[in-house]
């Protein structure tokens, strides 16, 4: 009995510590329904998902001006708009870093933008923490069920940043084909290198 | 003649000892995962950074300071470039060598992040900063997928020793 109990303590403390460190850093995982937001577009007007009553879903990209990654894929966000907009998902870009970081990610910044659509700032990182982006690009799709959102896809575009000639996979066009067709993504969650999210310092 | 030898092997110590820091290894995923599964009792603290990635450069001299602090115990710092491959002679290796890195410095030439960033750790989504401390021996295992200050940095490798 004497020896089991610091055993119990240890694994009591070992669950507590897991629920303690957890829950809020895991964010949106497939399946989960995603909450609405209320962000600033470089237009000056407040963009949320349920604006667009037409939207079947949307392709939500983290994202930003500085990154190289977010970079190299910013003509690749730009093509996915350009074919999925007028399937009923639009791409909605979010950039979440903090500009007391980035100067380059500053809401004067990115006006230089001009996309077709919304390209929002994250100014509390609170919609990023949400959604559990960690990185730049870091892209969700979501799946309009009634009024609710459904993340349907977590991760990369493709399986090359480096250069969009040498994709083998196009792993959100693939899962778009997919959930297009009223079926669930085979694919649904990858990961990707991308640059870390530049949080607010504590 | 002993002379010149010496002379000769003066200038050949001194040709190879920078030339030594400079050097970047190229390497796939599973050379790396083989060298990070290794039965050692040796902790080793691996870097995943790129040339392009801000906060990585920031902190690698924190792991420098690490490789020299604990250079006596066994402690091995692998710095895990992730810049591609075709910028490895414009762009990695003038860095490391502008840098003066002292540390082992591997890049990772593999194109599709999703068929081994998982396997490097389950929970690590690609972000870069991101350091793996482990030892195989004790099974000792820590993951930070942000950067770390040189405090963070030794503190959470004096877990270890």
């Amino acid at each position: 009995m004497n020896k089991l109990l610091p055993f119990l303590t240890l694994c009591f403390a070992l669950l507590l510590s897991s629920f303690v460190t957890r829950p809020t850093a895991d964010g949106y995982k497939v399946g989960d329904k995603a909450t609405d937001f209320k962000l600033k577009n470089i237009d000056g007007k407040m963009v949320s998902l349920a604006d667009n009553k037409a939207a079947k879903g949307y392709i939500v990209v983290f994202t930003c001006n500085t990154c190289p990654f977010a970079q190299a894929y910013e003509s690749r966000i730009v093509a996915l708009n350009t074919k999925y907009a007028p399937l009923g998902y639009p791409v909605v870009a979010i950039n979440p870093n903090d500009p007391a970081v980035a100067p380059g990610d500053s809401y004067a910044a990115m006006q230089s933008k001009k996309y077709a659509f919304p390209y929002l700032q994250d100014e509390s990182q609170e919609v990023a923490k949400t959604y559990g982006a960690t990185r730049t690009p870091h892209l969700f799709i979501l799946t309009r069920q009634g009024n609710d959102f459904v993340v349907s896809y977590i991760g990369a575009i493709d399986d090359n940043s480096e250069d969009a000639k040498l994709v083998k996979t196009k792993y959100v066009e693939n899962a778009m084909t997919e959930i297009l067709a009223g079926k669930a993504a085979t694919t649904n969650s990858t990961k990707a290198i991308g640059c870390g999210i530049k949080w607010r310092r504590a | 003649m002993s002379r010149l030898k010496f002379l000769l092997l003066s200038v050949f110590l001194l040709l190879a000892a920078p030339g030594f820091a400079q050097q970047v290894t190229v390497i796939r995923f599973p050379e790396l995962q083989k060298r990070l599964s290794r039965p050692t009792d040796t902790t080793y603290v691996v870097n995943f950074w790129a040339t392009w990635c801000a906060p990585c450069v920031k902190e690698l001299p924190g792991f420098e300071l690490v490789r020299a602090t604990y250079a006596s115990r066994k402690v091995k710092v692998l710095l895990v470039n992730l810049d591609y491959a075709s910028q490895l002679d414009k762009k990695v290796k003038p860095f490391v060598k502008h840098r003066g890195l002292k540390s082992e410095v591997l890049l990772l030439n593999e194109s599709d992040p999703n068929d081994w960033v998982g396997k490097v750790d389950p929970k690590w989504s690609g972000a870069l900063p991101f350091t793996l401390i482990i030892n195989n021996k004790t099974k000792q295992r820590a993951a930070f997928e942000r950067e770390l200050s040189p405090t963070e940095l030794t503190a959470a490798l004096r877990k270890f020793l």
